[in-house]
């Protein structure tokens, strides 16, 4: 049977160079950058190298890049790192309602400890306003967190209006770019951003392989107190073969950019039509033309995400779901609830992400799965038999 | 992926008794407080028994693998009889069900009972049904 990975934002294969860059540094370059002895030398300009290149990837500087294992990590450094950094300044936080977890439930703790925060809504695409932004920040603000790009929606934020918002009132502005990195054209320097998330698990790199961008003029405390690796701001010995995949990931993201994005662009459009034109009761999710190249979300009307993902999964064809029954919580997707979707279509919602070696001739198979297994659980629905029982009163 | 039982991956792969019975004797619906998923049976009655019964379920596999088992284990039995199946014995026929998905068993036995309640009912009848 075929199997078609369209997960690949939760995992995707390395590419063939990336591992055969890390290999040497599991052994013959085993060595800790660290090290006084030759035995260093390698893995610390191997390091460099990757900074250099992960730095090349957003036009920023080496110097400006901190390894984390996870955005996660990078995401709580940037937030709880800038906080303890600027504490006197004020205790206001400005972010929005479809961040990723490790932004919303940093800020919820925080809350707790007593600072105040904003969450900016969004409208019926994902997108954060402008004004809201500026209207928000008040003399208290010391911090923006706004993501360049949702993960589940694909939804891409207009970051150089709002960053330029925040710097207009001189507040640091810091963008969860995970989802972004690798897929769109982000210039660190260019968007005034003083802090930037990203991770190289989503374009290539292996799982475990991160980093945060600080500019050069920001200031932020370190997590991990300990020796003086990561200037300091991240203690512990580095993982050099990760980040070497890592920095490999990064050079490769950096040359071929411009075509990855086109190529994805276009299978995902491709997907989009054929699944359009053929899978009745689909809606997108997102927004239409301002999404990451390779997402896409619909939701299939009258049936539940679970049920879809399973028997997509038994056609081995892989995908997610923002249905409440797929989440460990019960809950559905906080995203899709801040667009304003309705529950019963949020449960139907189906993510596709795609990658390096996802092709077109697989089109044909995955509309054909997607159709054929809506169509029979569309059957047993009780709210599909409902909406047929409306439309027959209604003629 | 949830670690689903081969009896549970059996009936959501192969759902019996699909469907709504038209002008059906007794009918049950429940709404998954929980997830927010719904659950309908409908069932046929003759001398006491349930002759005929039918589901519809808008759910997780969990969910739709229960509503199978339970129109399996209540096809001809008498209305007592049915009214007896437990949440647990779904769960337990069906090989068991991960933590977070037992909530989903509830739907099953509960819908069923409610089908049965209302047959009743409309008969000038009380009924006493397991939880
Ligand atoms: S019915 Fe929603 S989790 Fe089972």
């Amino acid at each position: 049977m075929k199997k078609i990975n369209l997960d690949n934002a939760a995992a995707s294969p390395l590419e063939p160079a990336v591992l055969e860059a890390m290999l040497p540094f599991f052994t013959e370059h085993f060595g800790n950058p660290s090290s006084g002895h030759e035995l260093g030398n390698v893995p610390r300009k191997a390091l460099e190298e990757a900074r250099a290149s992960v730095a090349r990837l957003i036009n920023a500087e080496p110097r400006e890049i901190i390894f984390t294992a996870s955005a996660s990590e990078a995401n709580n450094l940037a937030i709880k790192g800038l906080i303890a950094a600027n504490r006197v300044k004020g205790n206001h936080i400005i972010s929005s309602v479809v961040e990723h977890f490790s932004v919303l439930n940093q800020l919820k703790t925080l809350e707790k400890e007593g600072f105040a925060v904003t969450l900016l809504p969004v409208d019926q695409y994902g997108l954060v306003n402008p004004e809201q932004l500026d209207q928000a920040i008040t003399d208290k603000t010391i911090l923006v967190s706004i993501q360049a790009a949702n993960p589940e929606i694909g939804t891409i934020q207009p970051l150089d209006d709002l960053v330029k918002v925040a710097e207009s009132k001189g507040v640091p502005f810091h963008t969860d770019a995970a989802a972004a990195v690798g897929w769109t054209h982000l210039d660190a320097k260019k968007t005034g951003v003083a802090l930037l998330s990203l991770a190289g698990d989503q374009f290539g790199g292996p799982k475990g392989s991160a980093a945060l961008y600080v500019s050069k003029k920001t200031r932020i405390r370190p997590l991990i107190e300990g020796g003086i690796q990561e200037r300091g701001l991240r203690a512990g010995t580095e993982n050099v073969p990760i980040l070497v995949g890592l920095g490999m990931a990064a050079k490769l993201a950096a040359e071929t950019l411009a075509e990855r994005v086109k190529k994805s662009s276009i299978l995902r459009d491709q997907l989009k039509e054929s699944l359009i034109n053929n899978v009745p009761y689909l809606h997108l999710n997102g927004h239409p033309e301002q999404r990451l190249p390779h997402n896409l979300n619909f939701s299939v009307e009258f049936v539940e995400g679970e049920a879809l993902l399973l028997r997509l999964n038994m056609a081995g064809i892989y995908v997610s779901s923002g249905s409440s029954c797929t989440s460990q919580a019960l809950k559905s997707s906080h995203v899709l609830s801040a667009i304003g979707l309705p529950p019963e279509l949020a449960q139907g919602s189906l993510l596709f992400t795609l990658g390096r070696q996802n092709s077109a001739d697989e089109i044909p198979y995955i509309t054909d799965q997607l159709n054929s297994v809506a169509d029979l659980l569309r059957k047993m629905s009780p709210l599909y038999h409902q909406y047929l029982k409306e439309v027959q009163n209604n003629a | 992926m949830p670690d689903y039982s081969d009896k549970v991956m059996d009936h959501f792969s192969n759902p019996r008794n699909i469907g709504e019975i038209n002008e059906p004797d007794g009918l049950g619906e429940v709404g998954n407080p929980v997830c927010g998923d719904m659950m309908k049976f409908t069932i046929k009655v003759k001398d006491n028994r349930i002759e005929d019964v039918k589901y519809l379920t808008f759910g997780c596999g969990a969910a739709i693998a229960v509503s199978s088992m339970v129109s399996e284990m209540a096809k001809g039995k008498t209305l007592e009889e049915a009214l007896k199946i437990s949440n647990k014995q779904v769960a337990e026929e069906l090989g068991g069900l991960p933590g977070n998905k037992m909530h989903c068993s509830n739907l099953g036995a509960d819908a069923l009972h409610k089908a049965i309640e209302d047959y009743m009912e409309k008969q000038g009848v009380k009924a006493e049904s397991a939880t």
